[in-house]
């Protein structure tokens, strides 16, 4: 494989993520450990990207935030906790979801070990 | 220069461990302060409940038994100060009960500071008439008007801010009791004390906000929900943070050396990220603060640098935090084991509903899960292969405003334990049960309206109240 030839890989092989709730919507914050994947998160994991992925929870609209200075995008998902009985009322468990999102990856850029532990 | 104040969280929410205020200290008896934060958003319904019983309670009860298993430390001299949301809606009944504990634990004559006049319940209900004057209690959320759940409001509490904790400890208080603060005030409160800060300096204030959100929710800050967290080391003994805030407002994040879990630039970041909304504005009634100039420098052995936070004046109303009551809900659960197991879970929840809705019940709202088969994020993708999983958790949940149509849910599921498919099991729990609904109102009533209290209560040897 060709340094610049992409494959697909999860989010989660690159990021980091944590999430909990803002009333009835969610917050989560994805961060990055280098400038080119920052980049590369950017152009991808945009706020439709997003709203689409999470549309099966009732998604009304998301709102992305850039923090280059941490290598990071915040996203806030409204309206995805508007139900009391779910068992992840708080949306504790959406930063692990997002971490499926998948991405297109250089090959030059795939990390040698998985963030989410070994 | 001035040594940082260090401010310590052994408490990040009502259920967090009971002993990790007396560990710390011991690890840590240098501490500045410590932090122990009870309430969530919907903590103060719960204690409403409690005060109906009985109008001496109304506070997090816990919090007694954390100041007792303290009193052998300001016994031998320690000086580490105390400062808790634990309150609730009653501060000062919270305070009494400490200072009698401390009494009978033989400690030394100790001041308890108690902040109050968050409560503003009243002030909601005179203004929810007044046609403009009630806007600001629009839903911040959804935009609807208070007059919706106005007659089911059960508590209304605005977030106050770090100064009247800063009156308190400036007054001689050793602890202080307050009812809703903002989480983060917890921790600006001692530093701006330590450092005789103008609660003005905004950028420096905005510095101990940011401290305060990393520590607040305890040992998420220490390796506790991290991305790796299978590879975070003894998680078993892990330890609860500390913040060294400097004189410029940049902290050090740490945890005790010999302590469990990890401290490095990802548990930071990760927590720094935790529910802030946006980056560029997140509101506290200390300050606005940005995080869009926060760098994170891993300084090795668990000590991570954060600095560069810039603060704005905090807006000029203060977020209130309120609860009504919507009904009722119950939640029940079985383990599905064999074949086909998430589709024997689906008509397991479809046959308990069927029969609830027979039995004349809509029921406003029904959840049912099959945890194991991904439903806990319910259609989002993931990997896993539903039809080929031998067993799932069924998990179902109604909310109704009748608490009637919520027990009769409670008595049809259990029956599926003989009706049900083989391999159904893990019934000990008995029926669900019925539960009320507290929900949150957030909104906001400007800050010349509510009026935050400093007392005083003695906490001495001969104390006999």
């Amino acid at each position: 494989m060709r340094p610049n030839d992409t494959s697909t890989v999860q989010l989660g092989r690159i990021a980091r993520a944590r999430s909990g709730d803002k009333g009835t919507g969610a917050n989560v914050g994805v961060f990055v450990p280098s400038d080119d994947l920052y980049a590369l998160v950017r152009e991808q994991l945009t706020a439709d990207r997003v709203a689409d992925f999470f549309r099966p929870l009732g998604v009304a609209g998301v709102t992305r935030y850039e923090l280059p200075n941490l290598r990071a995008l915040n996203f806030v998902l409204k309206g995805v906790l508007g139900r009391i009985t779910r068992v992840d009322a708080q949306g504790k468990a959406l930063g692990q979801a997002i971490l499926e999102v998948p991405i297109e990856l250089p090959a030059r850029l795939l990390p040698s070990n998985d963030p989410r532990g070994s | 220069m001035t040594r940082p104040a260090r401010i310590g969280n052994a408490q990040g929410f009502w259920g967090d461990r009971g002993d990790a205020a007396a560990e710390l200290l011991a690890r840590e008896p240098g501490l500045d302060a410590l932090t122990l934060d009870y309430l969530a958003e919907v903590s103060l319904s719960i204690l409403a409940l409690q005060r109906d019983r009985d109008p001496a309670l109304g506070y997090a009860r816990d919090v007694v038994e954390v100041v007792r298993s303290l009193a052998p430390y300001w016994r031998d001299g320690g000086a580490c100060r105390l400062i808790t949301n634990a309150g609730g809606l009653n501060p000062e009944g919270c305070a009494r009960a400490c200072a009698e504990e401390l009494r009978q634990a033989g400690a030394p004559p100790m001041t308890v500071g108690v902040v109050d006049g968050d409560d503003v319940l009243a002030t909601v209900r005179d203004l929810a008439g007044l046609g403009e004057a009630a806007d600001p209690l629009r839903n911040l959320d959804t935009g609807e008007p208070i007059a919706t759940v106005l007659d089911r409001l059960v508590t209304a509490n605005a977030y106050l801010g770090a100064a009247p904790i800063v009156e308190a400890l400036n007054r001689g208080a050793q602890i202080v009791i307050t009812g809703r603060v903002a989480d983060p005030s917890l921790t600006v409160a001692p530093v701006v004390r330590h450092f005789g800060w103008d609660l003005n300096d905004l950028d420096r204030v905005a510095g101990a906000t940011v401290a305060g959100h990393l520590i607040e929710c305890g040992t998420q800050v220490t390796g506790g929900i991290a991305t790796d967290w299978l590879d975070i080391p003894d998680p078993a003994h892990i330890g609860f943070p500390i913040v060294e805030v400097d004189a410029d407002g940049s902290c050090v994040v740490t945890k005790p050396p010999g302590t469990g879990g990890r401290v490095d630039a990802r548990t930071v970041t990760e927590q720094l990220l935790y529910e802030i909304g946006d980056p560029d504005n997140y509101l506290s009634p200390d300050a606005t603060v940005s995080f869009l100039g926060l760098s994170v420098e891993d300084l090795g052995s668990d000590r991570v640098r954060v600095r560069g936070a810039q603060g704005r004046p905090a807006p000029p109303s203060y977020k209130v935090s309120a609860t009504y009551r919507d009904g009722y809900r119950a939640q029940g659960m079985l383990t599905i084991y064999g074949r086909h197991a998430a589709a024997k879970a689906s008509r397991c929840g479809e046959i308990v509903l069927w029969r609830v809705r027979e039995a004349g019940y809509p029921l406003r709202e029904v959840t049912v899960e099959r945890l194991g088969a991904g439903d806990a994020v319910p259609g989002v993708p993931s990997s896993v292969d539903r039809d080929a999983l031998m067993e799932v958790v069924l998990r179902v949940a109604v909310a109704d405003p009748s608490r009637e149509a919520v027990e009769r849910f409670s008595k049809e599921l259990m029956p599926l334990i003989t009706s049900g498919p083989q391999g159904i099991t893990g019934y000990s729990e008995g029926r669900p049960r019925v539960h009320p609904v507290f929900r949150y109102w957030p909104s906001l009533v400007d800050c010349d309206r509510v009026r935050p209290r400093v007392t005083l209560v003695e906490a001495t040897a001969d104390a006999t109240e």
